[in-house]
């Protein structure tokens, strides 16, 4: 290092360091920000230690306080548990119906039951019971092929549609077409009145109308209201699951009568407790469609 | 203006010695002010936390306070929710430039007087005089090996310094909860465990601040004292030495008059007065906090070997140079510099006061739901789903009518209240948030492409104000 010498003009020190004849003038840091410097090393060796910090080649180094953030996660989870058990333990107690009338339940089983209907439900139906058309029904209109009231929805969550348990929803619509019950003809005509009850237009004098009366009108009731108790769709109105655009209603009609396609849903109650579906019949019920 | 050289190096090392200020004691006009505005500003910061304002039952009654728990900040008559923290930029922008103003006419008036820093600085300094005595006391001390004296005295003198940092901090705190309820807290050793680590960090920096680092922080941490020359012009006013009538300079002698040299005496008063230690002779300097101390060191001195008072002086470069000049001095208050400081803190003030005096005590905020983004009903219709949240930013409970514009018969049904019509009746609880779930069905008819817009009228049922939001029905399109 070069000499320190008194620069002439200012009196001040020079560092020693010089460019072509200039002299950098020597302005000392203060030092107490030297030892600060220093405090900051000294902290973050003993956070070293303290704290998990450095990656080896399986593991990592896991620090003298046991630090770490996955305890953190589980206390706030517990704490979560915690905060959500007593909402549980009520709505455990209680009727669907009276959930709905509290409030405070009610909200909690709303935010509740979305994430459960995200987990378990949206994979089909959808998020926000969106339903897909020719395949699972949408949940938000204000049409039930097993009924809308709370009691109905819990029933069909819990037990499932044509499954292997006991309590599943069962229906079956006969293969009019493949079975020979009904001639090509024949269900030609049942689907121009079909098509007719669903746009509500005339349906006076059509042929397929006395086909309806002899072979449909059991399940599908008279008017072609359907029945929640065997699970017949509605045919007299513009809801229709098996169809992608107004111009094929009616070529829907025609598959679904000759050789038709049928839904399956899980029995939920074989993989959520109770409260959890009580909790998702309310979300369920408050997507729009709910009576 | 030229500003003088940093302060030679006495050293030849690279890092300096921080040697320890004792300021002497002064008395004068500043010192006088100094003290007057040290009584008031602490008054001002104890006291304030404890004035009451009633704002009816359910609510803090304590005039300023940022309620962080409840999200709201209260200041007198002013009540605002966390999203109108804009008033706060604003609050803080109007500091700013006040601060700017502060600067271009009178110095670094903040500084000397009104900063925090010289405020606790001046009361640990005064504190260290009244337990060991004046700067010669303090600095004798300060040399003295340990004995029990000197233990006792700098004991007594941190013992005070802790007990100040104290009520700075518990002051602080005052200002986030309930004053009275917190204060019951503390002295019942009830206060939980983040009012004591608050009490901890701002007294803790209060002790370290004022009692050991003082003029440190003006020359190294605080950016102000770095910028000051960007406001300042030559009609500023600034502690000035003025060298004309000081130099040369000489020690006063007995018999000895002052012809034929500077009227400086070179007694070193308004060096060992000043809180940062440097010599005011050398020139406006960036470690000048412009507090005056030097101007009372001096007049003293003047006043005792019977010279006219003034040789350091509050006033600006202009000035200086006018009367070195023989001229009469003028001081310059409008100039370009002060104009535009004045439109920007009266335009600042104006939007302040016009956004406070419109507030809206009523918000509401929707969200249209996205999936499904709409329904197809047995009938037809189609329906869509909202989000709809109600602010209600007064205290007491409001009843709302909610309605729809813009599409020939629509029906609103707000889930768990109403089951459809033309409009519904919301209940909101005052000071309060009340998320709704809306669902507007519109016969197909009304719809003529995938997207039609809709407007959510909101209507006070009491004073009949009105909110209007503008949203999108959607629709499968023609």
């Amino acid at each position: 290092m070069a000499s320190m010498e008194k620069d002439s003009v200012s009196g001040q020190y020079t560092t020693g360091h010089e460019w072509d004849g200039i002299r950098e003038l020597n302005t000392p840091l203060p030092k107490w920000w030297v030892y600060v410097f220093w405090a900051t090393v000294i902290w973050s060796i003993a956070y070293w230690v303290a704290m998990p910090a450095w990656p080896t080649i399986n593991d990592y180094s896991r620090g003298v306080l046991g630090y770490a953030s996955r305890n953190e996660l589980e206390s706030d989870i517990k704490a979560q548990k915690q905060a959500r058990s007593k909402f549980e333990a009520k709505i455990a107690a209680i009727s669907v119906d009276d959930v709905v009338k509290d409030k405070d339940l009610r909200n909690f089983a709303m935010t509740g039951g979305k994430v459960l209907f995200n987990d378990n439900c949206a994979p089909c139906h959808g998020t926000g019971g969106v339903g897909a058309p020719g395949a699972y029904p949408n949940l938000a209109d204000d049409e039930w092929i097993w009924g809308g009231e709370l009691a109905d929805l819990k029933q069909t969550i819990s037990f499932g549609v044509r499954n292997t348990n006991e309590n599943s929803r069962q229906s079956e619509m006969p293969k009019f077409g493949a079975d020979g019950l009904l001639t090509a003809e024949q269900i030609n005509q049942v689907a121009d009145y079909v098509v007719a009850l669903s746009s509500k237009g005339s349906t006076a004098g059509l042929p397929g109308e006395a086909i309806f009366a002899e072979q449909c009108v059991v399940c599908h009731q008279d008017g072609g209201v359907g029945s929640k108790d065997v699970g017949s769709p509605a045919l007299n109105n513009n809801i229709w699951l098996f169809k992608g655009s107004k111009e094929q209603v009616k070529q829907v009609v025609i598959n679904q009568v000759t050789n038709p396609q049928h839904g399956s849903m899980p029995a939920w109650s074989e993989r959520l407790d109770e409260t959890s579906i009580k909790m998702l019949t309310v979300y369920v019920h408050s997507l729009g469609g709910g009576k | 203006m030229t500003q003088a050289a940093p302060k030679p190096t006495k050293s030849n090392g690279l890092y300096a010695e921080t040697v320890t200020i004792h300021p002497r004691k002064v008395k004068g006009t500043f010192r006088s002010a100094k003290w007057w505005l040290m009584v008031v500003l602490l008054a001002v910061y104890h006291l304030a936390p404890l004035i009451r304002w009633d704002r009816g039952p359910d609510a803090p009654s304590q005039a300023i306070l940022a309620d962080m728990a409840g999200r709201r900040g209260y200041f007198f008559f002013i009540e605002i929710w966390p999203q109108e923290v804009y008033y706060v930029t604003g609050l803080l922008l109007f500091a700013a430039i006040a601060l700017f103003f502060m600067s271009a006419l009178a110095g670094r008036v903040w500084c000397g007087f009104l900063c925090w820093q010289t405020v606790y600085t001046d009361l640990f300094v005064l504190v260290e005089r009244l337990v060991v005595g004046d700067r010669n006391a303090r600095v004798k001390l300060d040399r003295d090996p340990w004995t029990i004296e000197k233990l006792w005295k700098k004991g007594a003198v941190h013992t005070l310094w802790l007990l100040i940092s104290l009520t700075c901090g518990i002051g602080f705190t005052l200002y986030f909860d309930d004053a009275f309820v917190t204060l019951r807290d503390l002295f019942t050793l009830q206060a939980g465990i983040g009012t004591w680590s608050a009490i901890a960090i701002v007294g803790g920096s209060c002790y370290l601040l004022a009692g050991f680092a003082r003029e440190q922080v003006c020359l190294y941490m605080c950016p102000y004292s770095r910028f000051q020359s960007a406001m300042f012009d030559e009609h500023s006013l600034i502690i000035s030495y003025e060298g004309w009538r000081g130099e040369p300079r000489g020690p006063a002698r007995k018999g000895q008059g002052f012809e034929g040299r500077g009227h400086c005496i070179d007694c070193k008063m308004c060096v060992q007065a000043c809180p940062t230690g440097i010599d005011i002779r050398e020139g406006l300097q960036m470690a000048c906090i412009g507090c005056g101390l030097c101007i009372d060191a001096c007049n003293t001195m003047m006043d005792r070997v019977g010279l006219p008072r003034n040789l350091i002086r509050y006033d600006s470069n202009a000035n200086l140079l006018a009367r070195e000049k023989g001229e009469a001095a003028k001081t310059k208050l409008v100039r370009p510099r002060t104009m535009i400081y004045t439109a920007i803190l009266t335009a600042v003030g104006a939007v302040m006061v016009f956004a406070l005096s419109t507030r809206h005590t009523v918000d509401v905020n929707v969200l249209h739901e996205r999936s499904p983004l709409f329904v197809q009903l047995s009938d037809g219709s189609i329906r869509n789903g909202y989000t709809y949240k109600v602010l209600n930013m007064v205290r007491r409970d409001r009843t709302f009518q909610l309605s729809t514009n813009g599409i020939a018969g629509a029906t609103v049904q707000v889930v768990g209240e109403t089951d459809g019509g033309t409009q519904a009746l919301l209940q909101v609880p005052g000071d309060d948030v009340t998320a709704f779930r809306l669902y507007v069905t519109a016969p197909e008819a009304s719809l003529q492409n995938s997207k039609t817009s809709l407007t959510l009228v909101l209507t006070d049922m009491a004073d009949g104000h009105v909110v209007r939001s503008e949203t999108l029905f959607a629709g499968p399109g023609r």
